[in-house]
């Protein structure tokens, strides 16, 4: 891949890995909360059962991540992004997964 | 000198990968901002560019290593739970919460860490990919180079909050038992 700055940049494919892994880890979130908050959601999160529901969180993140990933790294191969609007959802998505993974706010929610 | 296989597996996941990719961070930054950060750039070689890329993702699989062993190798163990009676120093959940001064290393600590770690390998993979793709065009991607920077922030931040918890659960309810290893034997006697 050429980087000498003499062709056109497409920011696309680059906007799509950042706003992909804000994906994955706000849905990673998202199971964490409900997995700890629904005991129906933990036992269908125990995919491995040395590891526990932790293991289908992970896995389950890990997969919307990969596939997010391929789906806008395809949608946005040819395009030029606003990175302003890319940036913002991505900001916005990774302060919700890392509120959603903190103990003390999952406790909030949950009114433990 | 002895240690156990589960001291040697935790040993091998916090300090073989964890402490060496936090280590890894500075020159992680220091390479994207030389490239394309600084007013006086770091204009790289096609071997530099492929190198500091090979970097990023070593970093990234070192990240991933982390993670799968912690969660698949050392947290069963973490979490086992005891038969009636048994003597909880072996089993370093229920110990951290069976007293209420150390009951928060593991519903804040460990509940915290064994999410947020997973926050790392994520980032580092996109910022592998964002500079093998676009290298020093990242000076002039404003933006893009923008997120870059984010993700790895984001990167370093998880990667510190999980080993801090990492090293201080390991200090009040190490992961231990298992196989003896011997590492060096001592005379004994005159």
């Amino acid at each position: 891949m050429d980087d000498t700055g003499t062709e056109p940049s497409i920011n696309g494919p680059g906007a799509a890995a950042v706003l992909a892994a804000s994906i994955g880890w706000f849905v990673l979130g998202v199971l964490a909360l409900t997995g700890d908050a629904v005991p129906g959601v933990a036992r269908l999160l125990n995919i491995s059962k040395p590891t526990g529901p932790l293991s289908g969180v992970t896995s389950g993140g890990i997969a919307v991540w990969l596939v997010a990933w391929t789906l806008l790294a395809r949608l946005w191969r040819r395009d030029n992004v606003s990175m302003a609007v890319v940036g913002a959802a991505a900001s916005a998505l990774m302060v919700g997964g890392l509120l959603l993974t903190f103990p003390p706010f999952m406790d909030l929610l949950q009114g433990k | 000198m002895e240690l156990t296989l589960r001291d040697a597996a935790t040993v091998a996941h916090g300090m073989g990968f964890g402490a060496l990719l936090l280590l890894g961070f500075s020159g992680a930054f220091i390479g994207i901002y030389a490239t394309s950060v600084s007013p006086n750039p770091w204009l790289p070689s096609d071997r530099d560019r492929r190198l500091f890329s090979l970097y990023l993702t070593v970093l990234a699989g070192l990240a991933w290593l982390a993670v799968f062993a912690g969660a698949y190798v050392i947290y069963p163990w973490y979490r086992a739970v005891p038969p009636a009676g048994a003597a909880l120093a072996g089993y370093p959940q229920r110990l951290l919460m069976s007293n209420p001064t150390t009951s928060g290393w593991h519903d804040i600590g460990m509940e915290w860490k064994e999410h947020i770690a997973w926050l790392a390998p994520i980032c580092l993979t996109a910022c592998a990919y964002i500079f093998r793709r676009y290298g020093a065009r990242l000076r002039a991607m404003t933006g893009l180079r923008n997120g870059l920077i984010g993700l790895a922030l984001l990167a370093f931040a998880a990667t510190g909050v999980a080993g801090f918890f990492g090293a201080m659960l390991n200090k009040f309810a190490p992961v231990r038992g298992g196989t003896d290893i011997v590492l060096m034997k001592e005379k004994t006697g005159g």
